[in-house]
């Protein structure tokens, strides 16, 4: 993974030392709380329910056991000994002290880690593929393109007072596993006929109030032009987005009101001004920046194994042990390298918010990273946690340790995998609760073959409409909604995050939380009833549309 | 005399700002609004002060192309700290328009933004009346360096560093 340099750290400490000073000047009434609410926003503290809220970057999800160590610790000593990785692959604290958060940034300096951007309307933290580097259908590596806009996004001098947050994804693969359409810009990359790397950017993907879908203003941006192009892009948004009403504020509804054509041609203005001024191309990307900060994202050195001989060694302890099977067939998955396999840990075990740790599992899934892979792991945007490189022949002990620490719940792509924000318990914008709903859901269906009979099922819940858990693009969406002060929830099908993504339509009324899980579970029988072989929920959705499911769940009871 | 910062020093600010509708014009160092400079900006030729003009964040800097060779002073008004459109109006006087005179920020402009401010090419700063200005000063050196490019660095680090 990426180390820093001298610079690196000098700008991540002078970070910590500014947030310092700020919080000093704060609590001695120096700073006014309207002045201090970007301040702290841009390092990450949010002022929460019941205390505030540190949010921690993690770069393109990826991790040292070092790193996980240290957030093990800080835990521990500033917090209740549990942490909650969110949907865009960062780390959260529940509690910590306002007046104690630059001592944690300390902290968090000394292992090359920071909470720089992570909130407030500037440029966050990029976001991409979990099974970067080893998956089957990728391109290119993207985390190398990642770490770069990392380092272009860090401390931008022009950009940190945007109409509204700003989230970039790259996705360096056939299939999109980063969600990048739904993202302010989502970057893909992408080979040309001469078989040089470039970037397809699409801009104007979100969540949120208004979902949107990224469109297309570049077919082939040429690599070394990136950071220009994405001056080129942020200034515009900077200029001319709507800052009169912050639900009018993303990038997506700037695109919507210009049209994506019109987007294009003032970037491409914007643009061609940029690289005019830069005649020696200074400002460019060089080769010898891009070999460099690839050199950082090497492959693990890999055995020669017979693909043949370890499977056969794996079906041979997976027919022993019912449940060893069922981990390696939703919570393992084949690499491009053989022999080697990329395990997800579950943090959906039921009874526990979904996402959240506590202090001795981070240490074990540190201990796990050193033990079989090379001391690395990766965040992912459904909130569990990816250690590649695994031998398949040490998957067996590697499950039997991870399930010891709660972290083999084999459910991984199922409907007991729920993506699921904070909510309610913890949330100041929720308008209702919903890690209850994720703990009835996951009590409802414990039998686990039911669980696999349903195959592949994304289940998104969100406490309110600025959509953190996603429920626009859950198969199942399930959006908590205030009435009069009681807590509903309105049911959504159909939403997608893959490369054809699509947003889910509401279902129908909103449900009492009494209703829900009886509910979803009526959309499960019309689906298993109306399911083709081998066709997963939203297959089946798409073939034969809402109406069915809506009859079913508001019939009136016999 | 109220006080800004002005290239890195606290120094005395003998500037009027006026405000639209322009119904006289004082003595000494003025700033005008925008529209008011684009309709009336040739009857200032003889002025025994020093004119410059200032832009609300809605105004595009592209409106004062041609005027800038003639005018010692550009500043951006912040109406909210918060609005960071001047951010951008002052990267494209100096790097577009190649802008040398002073771009000052005027109105809700905070010490934690001066590093930020200076690098997007501002060079003086008027902060709020009770602010320690020697004090806050030391905002401007936040950072040592930076990443990208900016009007203050037309090299990003990397090509700095190794070329």
């Amino acid at each position: 993974m990426y180390i820093y340099d001298q610079y690196d750290q000098k700008l991540v400490d002078e970070r910590v030392e500014q947030y310092r000073d700020q919080t000093k000047r704060y609590l001695d009434g120096k700073i006014s709380e309207e002045e201090f609410l970007p301040l702290r926003l841009q390092n990450g503290l949010y002022v929460q329910r019941l205390a505030p809220m540190l949010r921690i970057a993690v770069p393109y999800g990826l991790m040292s056991s070092n790193q996980v160590r240290k957030i093990a610790a800080i835990a521990r000593k500033f917090d209740k000994g549990y942490v909650h990785f969110t949907t865009r692959q960062n780390i959260q604290l529940n509690w910590p002290r306002l007046e104690e958060v630059p001592d944690i940034l300390a902290e968090l300096a000394s292992v090359q880690m920071h909470a720089i951007q992570t909130s407030g309307n500037c440029i966050r933290n990029t976001t991409t593929d979990q099974f970067a580097g080893v998956a089957a259908d990728e391109i290119e590596d993207p985390r190398p393109w990642c770490e770069i806009i990392r380092q272009w996004s860090t401390i931008h001098p022009e950009f940190a007072f945007l109409p509204r947050k700003f989230k970039i994804a790259v996705c360096g693969s056939e299939e999109d596993r980063a969600a990048f359409l739904l993202h302010d810009i989502g970057i893909q990359l992408v080979k040309n006929k001469a078989g040089e790397t470039g970037f397809h950017v699409f801009v104007g993907g979100g969540l949120g109030r208004t979902p949107v879908i990224a469109s297309s203003i570049k077919q082939f941006l040429p690599k070394q032009h990136l950071l220009t192009y994405l001056d080129a892009v942020l200034r515009v948004y900077n200029r001319y987005g709507n800052r009169n009403n912050k639900y009018k504020a993303r990038i997506k509804i700037l695109v919507k009101a210009w049209t994506p054509a019109v987007f294009a041609e003032r970037v491409e203005t914007e643009w061609a001004q940029i690289l005019a001024r830069d005649v020696d191309g200074v400002a460019q990307l060089t080769e010898h920046e891009i070999e460099r900060v690839k050199t950082f994202f090497p492959l693990p050195e890999y055995q020669a194994v017979n693909e043949t001989v370890a499977n056969a060694a794996l079906q041979a302890q997976a027919a022993d042990s019912l449940a060893f099977a069922r981990w390696l067939e939703r919570n393992v998955r084949d690499q491009k390298q053989p022999g080697y396999s990329a395990v997800t840990l579950s943090l959906k075990p039921a009874g526990v918010a979904p996402g959240d740790v506590t202090d001795g599992q981070l240490e074990s899934i540190a201990n796990l990273a050193d033990q079989f892979s090379n001391g690395e792991l990766r965040t992912t945007h459904n909130q569990n946690i990816v250690i590649a490189d695994v031998p398949k022949s040490q998957l067996f002990e590697f499950w039997q340790l991870a399930k010891a620490d709660g972290l083999a719940t084999p459910t991984i792509g199922t409907i007991n995998d729920m993506i699921c924000c904070p909510g309610g318990d913890y949330c100041s914008l929720a308008n209702a609760k919903s890690i209850p709903v994720a703990e009835a859901i996951q009590r409802r269906f414990e039998d686990l073959d039911y669980v696999y009979d349903l195959g592949d099922l994304e289940l998104n819940i969100s406490g309110c409409m600025n959509a953190c858990g996603h429920h626009h693009i859950g198969h199942i969406g399930i959006l908590g909604v205030d009435k009069k002060g009681q807590e509903w929830y309105q049911i959504q099908l159909g939403g997608s995050a893959n490369k054809n993504a699509a947003l889910a339509k509401v279902l129908g009324p909103s449900l009492s939380r009494d209703e829900v899980v009886d509910g979803i579970e009526k959309l499960l029988h019309v689906y298993v009833e109306n399911r083709l072989e081998g066709e997963a929920f939203l297959g089946t959705y798409q073939r034969i549309g809402m109406d069915k499911f809506k009859e079913r769940v508001y019939a009136k009871d016999a | 005399m109220q006080k800004m910062l002005s290239h890195g020093t606290v120094v005395e600010n003998d500037w009027t700002v006026l405000q639209m509708p322009v119904e006289s014009v004082p003595q000494g160092n003025i700033l005008l609004p925008l529209k008011y400079w684009l309709e009336n900006g040739a009857e200032f030729d003889q002025q025994p002060g020093l004119v410059g003009v200032w832009l609300d964040s809605d105004e595009e800097v592209e409106a004062l192309a041609d005027d800038l060779p003639q005018l010692p002073v550009v500043a951006l008004n912040f109406p909210k700290f918060a609005d960071g459109r001047g951010f951008s109006s002052a990267r494209l006087l100096r790097d577009r328009f190649d802008y040398r005179g002073e771009i000052r920020a005027i109105g809700n402009v905070i010490q934690d933004q001066l590093f930020m401010l200076q690098r997007c090419g501002f060079s003086q700063f008027c902060l709020a009346d009770d602010v320690d200005l020697e004090a806050a000063a030391k905002s401007l050196n936040d950072f040592s360096d930076g990443y990208q490019t900016a009007a203050d660095q037309a090299q990003p680090l990397f090509k700095r560093l190794r070329g």
